[in-house]
């Protein structure tokens, strides 16, 4: 019995990747194991963490819920491509300034949510940032330290478009 | 937790989809958001032999907004409808309804339509399609038809929807002037499927009274259980309405059952709580008052 | 100590890989190795008649398929008792594959290995498994009527019994002293079950080197060093020949000290057996089924108090599920029998618990590990006491605390190190002095008037909790400074997101010296570090802070003894400041503590400039003295190990508001204020973020998560859909006040923070909910639907 196998052309964090999957091959597999971006990570594979959030032409999707081969040509950015040139984005800054994350391992799913959250909104209000966060679980933090971050981040993101 | 093997197809027009959904017949099924798909493939609760994936169908992701009322793509995704400033005019309920389906970033990926074929009488969305009397439509290769929400909801997790066809579209019908609508739902956590849910939309005649009331509930029936109160409402002004008759009378329609969250009891005094504040809502927005 | 970094915020240097997406965890490990799977049982209790694989031996990419059969010498055995008890009289655990009978739904029967998971999956899905169906015991109650038994050999269900008796004044047996009380009062309580469930489940990944004869294992564990042990004794290896580490390991929370797991040692045999590298990642679903769970109790209290609300006598039942086995002893029940008694004395006391099994999924300490349930019974007391006599909640606890004079305060049993429960200092009515004005205690009934006046309820609740922490035997650490300036850090104990690499290395920077920038951490890698416990018990900080502090004192003395022959000083003289030794108040007689570090080991060979000053004929030696002079070893370094003689005893206090909806029974957390000592402060913000964390885990505890088993066993909500774990929606945000009494047991005067949040949360929204509607609370979770059932029985 061996598997179809198809052939898949992602833009990852602006790098043009190339990989050959079977048809049920998930997206959060393809990232992790077929291209070894393992920043991106898998928490309950049915879609309510959010750790394997990834920005999928540029808005959040669960990618433990997307086929690879669903999104053949598209662009995926993941958390290894939040920084740019080696300088952390104004989100990842202002998690480890607010002590937004302990463990870590839903942090990826966090920092892609919200990035593209404040893209779109760049002065949330409190209710504006819970809910954007608020789908994506967290069992170490409380969620309280995240919040601040997301506030944190939007200021750090004025800042530099100032 | 990973997906059984399956054929993947990955059509490039609606002429190549409705051509594999004809071959593979009750083995395919169709793939578009994913959002509840997946899950079952990941839990292997479900096992198709084929996959159809429609992502790549041109002219899928429509969404219509006119007077009548709006159509919805196959692949309209549920965020692009709660954004859409001439659906909400056209139909308010959409976007009152979305923003209580699961998260947002489900929502950038999960379907209007997908959400209806999958059926679950815990969703938002049928619930809406069968309060406002929508239709969906089915394409095959043998042509199209248009299934009215009375008939396409057949069951839990059931439709009308048979081998071979593809949900190309819904619609959304708008509601007469001086109408109203609201939704309002109790889940566990902000976010889950309701433990209980109303969408309520309500007509008012020329002098403010209430000339046609319904509500449709959800997780409260095999399908989303859609109540006509307009005799219970009485033609009396919203605000001497007697709601708690009006949530008795949709208490004494529905057939709760009780599961790990709710039990059946709790579910039928919520529904009726909720149906009197969605209908209390949905009276002042036809008033054109903010709720 | 001029580099002060002790009892500073300062930011995490764990962030920057973690944010970046540069962490290593479990499954980010091990690319192109072999992928294991498990069948397992779908029964909670059968014997197994026959296992047919051969469906399964077309699928691509398989390469083994292993039952108990295939499992040779130790490995066949049932896994480790870990702790045992004379109590645990019926001590039952599993086989690493079921033998026979299998015992919950979730139990591993039978192990798949193939190229990848998908396939492996594929394979477990052939795999037919032919059951006759026993009778399942489900239900604390079911399991004690004893009709139908979970272990053959275990009668009644009853895997230990342990009775606690604490006399009072007098020499009065519990009983007699509430028979004497002016007013007694008898109930039931329940709490229900709910699980860890850190966002990484468990996984292993094993590499077999044949050339070598040696097994390197990475698993997401709470002690890399005890399964270093169980490995090398499960496969007949040498120890050192076994090397363990834990890499970032997303969240424990108790879970994860259980070990060794059947994967801990099924996966390095494959890999052995295979020689081929083999890795397990535990998926959501068999996290659910086949970890552990926790805190399903049925208590029965008796109570007995004075006029003042004064508790004269105390007798406490506790029939405690532990699930299908037990090989975490019987901690989880002795803490909760123990901690019981916060931070009040209860006149006489007596406390009876059964440790009961169930065809359900092994019970295992899970963060609090025992303590909530205990914490639930103490604080419900108190309130029906208040209630009883119509007095103030806080008045009535007040009247029972131990006072701030009266430490060290014997509470007269064995706790769970088996050592005396003596609580070693606080200041309880200065906690709640602090929590009362945080809270506005009050002044809340006026806002509870003019909520009602809306047509609102709201309602204030009260919890107060001891914590034993810093449980031995012992941790370890090892510092040395190398010739380039750094100091390397390590500790036996593992991490799994407290921050332990920052912490530690703040004590390091403080105790040296030198730059934080300068100190590295590391933690759970038995090649650095061999001997150690575990994290768990809110004890690493206490623990290896301690160990940590001991072997940089031992450092900082050598070096000043080398400095100051170098500098021709006095050591007494001698401070390190920012990484230079000098002599105080003359800051040009100074040594780097690099150069010390050259100093420190004689060297024949120079392997860069730093080092030829310690070669042979670099200057004048002292003809008489061997270069390494006696009682001292080359290099500057030092271990020490910390090992107390008993637990520290932080303690707690929160207090929440309430909001339930008249209609829908919905319950909302308004505000939620917690007042923490857990003796001096390493790191406020990491404190703090710790108390976050506990808190809502105590939320989802008491509002939303619990294990569902029908009365076949079979667990209903074993997915993140249906098993409420809060999102930030459902948290409240955490007000806290610290208060610091300092621990007179270690030098470095800490208890720990680890656990402590989650402790008190159910028993204070169950007083909340109670104020808000005047409804006994006695049994929590507290859904919606049951809220709206006990006002329909008032």
């Amino acid at each position: 019995m061996n598997e179809t196998r198809h052939h898949v052309t992602l833009t990852v964090n602006g790098v043009v990747r190339e990989a050959t999957v079977p048809g049920r091959r998930l997206l959060s597999d393809c990232l992790r194991h077929d291209l070894g971006l393992t920043g991106t990570h898998v928490g309950c594979e049915h879609g309510v963490c959010g750790a394997c959030t990834v920005l999928l032409d540029g808005e959040p999707v669960r990618s433990c819920l997307t086929l690879a081969v669903t999104v053949d040509g598209h662009e995926i950015t993941t958390v290894e491509g939040l920084a740019r040139d080696g300088e952390l984005s104004p989100v990842q800054r202002a998690f480890t300034e607010c002590h937004a994350l302990q463990c870590g391992f839903c942090t990826p799913g966090f920092l892609c949510t919200v990035t593209a959250f404040l893209r779109d909104n760049p002065a949330p209000t409190e209710e504006e940032a819970l809910e954007a966060v608020a789908g994506n679980l967290c069992r170490c933090t409380g969620y309280q330290n995240i919040l601040k971050a997301v506030h944190r981040a939007a200021e750090l993101q004025a800042e530099e478009d100032r | 937790m990973k997906p059984p093997p399956f054929g993947y197809h990955g059509p490039a027009t609606l002429g190549e989809a409705l051509d594999v959904l004809a071959e593979t017949g009750p083995g395919g099924k169709v793939l578009a958001g994913g959002q509840s798909l997946i899950p079952l493939l990941n839990m292997r609760l479900a096992a198709p032999a084929h996959i159809i994936d429609v992502n790549r169908v041109p002219g899928l992701d429509g969404i219509e907004a006119r007077p009548s009322g709006v159509r919805v793509g196959a692949l309209a995704r549920h965020a692009a409808v709660e954004r859409s400033p001439e659906a909400a005019a056209a139909q308010p309920l959409l976007r009152q309804a979305l923003r209580l389906v699961a998260h947002p970033v489900i929502r950038n990926r999960g379907t209007v339509v997908g959400s209806l074929v999958h059926a679950d009488p815990a969703a938002e969305m049928p619930a809406v399609l069968a309060l406002l009397g929508g239709s969906v439509r089915l394409a095959s290769r043998g042509g199209e038809r248009e299934v009215p929400a009375a008939e396409f909801f057949t069951g839990p997790m059931e439709s009308a929807l048979r081998p071979g066809e593809l949900a190309v579209s819904a619609f959304f019908p708008a509601l007469p002037g001086r109408s109203g609508t609201a939704f309002h739902e109790v889940a566990r956590r902000h976010g889950d499927y309701a433990v209980a849910g109303v969408a309520a939309a309500v007509t008012l005649d020329e002098d403010f009274r209430i000339a046609a009331a319904r509500v449709a509930c959800v997780s409260v029936g095999p399908v989303p259980v859609v109540v006509d109160v307009t005799a219970a409402c009485g033609p009396r002004p919203a605000a001497s309405a007697d709601w708690a008759a009006v949530a008795g009378a949709v208490r004494d329609r529905i057939e709760p059952e009780g599961d790990i969250h709710a039990t059946a009891d709790y579910r039928r005094h919520l529904t009726g709580v909720l149906a009197a504040r969605a209908l209390r809502d949905a009276a002042s927005a036809a008033r054109g008052e903010e709720s | 100590m001029t580099t002060k970094l002790f009892g500073e915020p300062v930011r995490r240097r764990e962030d920057a890989r973690l944010i970046t997406g540069q962490g290593r965890y479990l499954d980010d490990l091990g690319a192109g190795a072999l992928a294991a799977a498990f069948v397992r049982s779908p029964h909670a209790h059968a014997r197994i008649l026959d296992i047919d694989v051969s469906a399964a031996l077309d699928v691509e990419g398989l390469v083994a398929i292993y039952t108990w059969e295939d499992l040779p010498g130790a490995l066949a055995e049932p896994l480790p008792l870990l702790i045992p008890h004379p109590a645990l009289t019926h001590g039952r655990t599993a086989y690493p594959l079921a033998r026979e009978i299998v015992r919950h739904v979730g139990e591993p029967v039978v192990m798949v290995v193939a190229r990848d998971r998908y396939l492996a999956e594929d394979a477990c899905a052939l795999i037919r498994v032919d059951y006759e169906i026993l009778k399942p015991v489900v239900g604390i109650e079911e399991a004690v009527r004893g009709v139908h038994l979970v272990h053959e050999d275990v009668p009644g269900n009853v895997g230990a019994h342990l009775v606690q008796e604490v006399p009072g004044p007098g020499g009065l047996t519990a009983r007699e002293a509430i028979e004497a009380a002016p007013h007694t009062l008898e109930f039931r309580l329940d709490v229900e079950r709910s699980a860890c469930t850190p966002l990484e489940g468990k996984g292993v990944y094993a590499r077999w080197d044949a050339d070598d004869g040696s097994l390197r294992v990475y698993s997401s564990t709470q002690t890399s060093t005890s399964v270093r042990m169980a490995i090398a004794a499960k496969l007949g290896l040498p120890l050192p020949k076994v090397e363990v580490i834990a890499p970032d390991v997303g969240g424990g929370f108790g879970v994860k000290i259980v070990h060794p797991w059947p994967e801990e040692i099924l996966v390095p045999w494959a890999a052995r057996l295979l020689n081929r590298e083999v890795k397990w990642t535990e998926d959501r679903r068999e996290h659910f089924v086949s970890s552990s769970h926790e805190r399903g109790q049925v208590q029965h209290v008796r109570v007995g108090f004075d006029d003042d609300g004064r508790v004269l006598g105390l007798e406490v039942e506790i029939l405690h599920d532990h699930g299908a086995y037990t090989p975490y002893g019987i901690i989880v029940p002795i803490i909760t029998s123990t901690q019981l008694l916060g931070p009040y004395k209860v006149g006489a006391y007596r406390v009876e618990f059964s440790s009961i099994y169930t065809n359900t999924v092994q019970v295992t300490p899970y963060r609090g590990a025992g303590r909530p349930q205990g914490v639930f019974c103490m604080e419900r007391t108190m309130d029906r006491i208040a209630a009883h006599l119509g007095r103030d909640r806080t008045e009535v606890r007040a009247a029972n605390f131990i006072q701030p004079d009266e430490f060290p305060y014997d509470q007269g049993m064995t706790f769970q190190d088996g050592r005396p429960l003596i609580y070693d200092s606080g200041d309880y009515p200065e906690a709640l002095r602090m929590l009362k004005e945080l809270i506005g205690w009050d002044s809340f009934p006026e806002i509870k008037a003019r909520a009602a006046a809306e047509g609102r309820r709201v309602g204030i609740g009260v919890g107060c909790y001891v914590e034993g922490t810093g449980v031995g035997p012992y941790e370890g650490g090892h510092v040395q400074v190398t010739s380039d300036g750094r100091v390397h850090v390590s500790t036996g104990l593992t991490s799994q997101g407290q921050g332990h690499e920052t912490v530690f290395a703040q004590i390091a920077a403080t105790e040296l010296g030198v730059p934080i920038e300068k100190v590295s951490v590391v933690t759970g890698d038995t090649r650095r570090f061999g001997y150690a416990v575990g994290t768990f018990a809110s004890r690493a900080a206490v623990m290896s802070g301690n160990a940590i502090a001991l072997a940089c004192r031992k450092v900082r003395e050598k070096a000043l003894r080398i400095a100051a022959e170098a500098l021709e000083a006095d050591p007494r003289d001698l401070e390190i400041t920012d990484g230079m030794v000098h002599v105080a108040g003359v800051p040009s007689a100074s040594i780097p503590l690099a150069t010390v570090a050259v100093l420190s080991n004689p060297l024949r060979y120079a392997f860069d400039e730093e080092a030829k000053r310690a070669t042979q004929f670099a200057g004048p030696a002292s003809d008489d003295r061997p270069p390494v002079a006696e009682g001292e070893e080359p290099g500057l370094e030092g271990r020490d190990y910390y090992s107390p003689v008993r637990s520290t005893f932080a303690a707690g206090m929160h207090a929440a508001i309430v909001e339930t909806d008249p209609d829908t029974a919905e319950i909302r957390i308004l505000r939620y204020a917690v007042v923490h000592d857990c003796g001096r402060l390493i790191n406020p913000m990491i404190v703090e973020g710790q108390i976050h964390g506990g808190v809502a885990q105590g939320v989802g505890g008491a509002l939303y998560e619990k294990m569902v088993y029908d009365e076949h066993g079979q667990l209903l909500n074993a997915s993140f859909m249906d098993f409420l774990m809060p999102y930030a929606t459902e948290v409240p945000r955490i007000e806290t006040a610290h208060l610091e009494t300092p621990s007179p047991l270690n030098p470095l005067g800490i208890k720990g923070a680890g656990e402590a949040g989650v402790i008190p949360v159910s028993a204070v929204i169950a007083s909340a909910v109670e104020d808000a509607e005047g409804i006994t609370i006695a049994r929590m979770p507290i859904s919606p639907s049951d809220l709206h059932h006990l006002r329909l029985e008032r």
